[in-house]
């Protein structure tokens, strides 16, 4: 995906809920227009990222998967 | 489209392992979820909130059908299954790569969730509030149902 962003996080490996509570905490650290770039290998994480972004009213850019791991897009909107 | 609902409720009544997991799972997710919470422990529930207690909770084989796999009740009576359906249970959770009840106790805290202990069960089981780990407030009903009358979503375990 054609997006270049600020900061990545890697939360492979981790189980619901710590991949939402940590983009949380780095979109939290981030400026408004920022983007972040969130790998996760929990399946539940395609479902709850875009539950995450539609509540916390923050733009889901993009969703791939890159070698059995989900990559995420999200701009922080607010 | 209706107000958003902006507050999760929880009552966390039981004291196993099993029991512990959901109020904190759900309780750090809807704080992430900009979400304000507060999770009630009370009756055996305040057990969670003793000081070392939490990564110690059990799980009963025992009247539990659900185990994955399964243990009939006259096995599960015996000396010692309970902690073997422990074992197993917390290897099983490992793998999946849950984490531990002490680190969303530490997610919860630095989220900014209300850990409410029930005054009430510390004086029927004789609990004192130097027993309890740190962080927490001490309250009743009326401190919770204060809360959630503020248009909360209730969830009870």
């Amino acid at each position: 995906m054609d997006i270049t962003p600020t900061q990545t996080l890697d939360a492979s490996g981790l189980a619901c809920p710590m991949p939402i509570i940590k983009t949380k905490k780095a979109v939290d650290g981030l400026k408004v227009g920022e983007i972040l770039k969130l790998i996760a290998t929990d399946p539940g994480s395609v479902s709850d990222v875009a539950a995450w972004t539609q509540k916390t009213g923050q733009e889901l850019l993009g969703h791939e998967e890159v070698g059995g791991k989900h990559v995420f897009y999200i701009k922080k909107a607010k | 489209m209706s107000e958003e609902t902006k507050r999760l409720a929880i009552i966390a009544a039981h004291g196993t392992m099993d029991a512990a997991y959901p109020p904190f799972i759900l309780g750090t997710a809807a704080a992430a979820m900009d979400m304000e919470v507060a999770i009630f422990f009370t009756f055996f529930g305040l057990q969670i909130l003793k000081k070392g207690r939490i990564d110690k909770l059990k799980v009963a084989p025992i009247a539990n059908p659900a185990m994955p796999v399964s243990i009939p009740n006259i096995i599960g009576m015996l000396p010692g299954m309970t902690a073997m359906a422990t074992g197993m249970m917390n290897s099983w959770m490992k793998k999946a790569k849950v984490a531990k009840l002490s680190e969303l106790l530490q997610m919860a805290k630095e989220l900014n969730i209300r850990l409410i202990g029930c005054q009430m069960t510390m004086d029927v089981m004789g609990i004192k509030k130097e027993d309890l780990i740190d962080g927490i407030e001490i309250g009743g009903a009326a401190t919770f149902l204060e809360f959630a009358s503020h248009n909360a979503i209730t969830l009870s375990f």
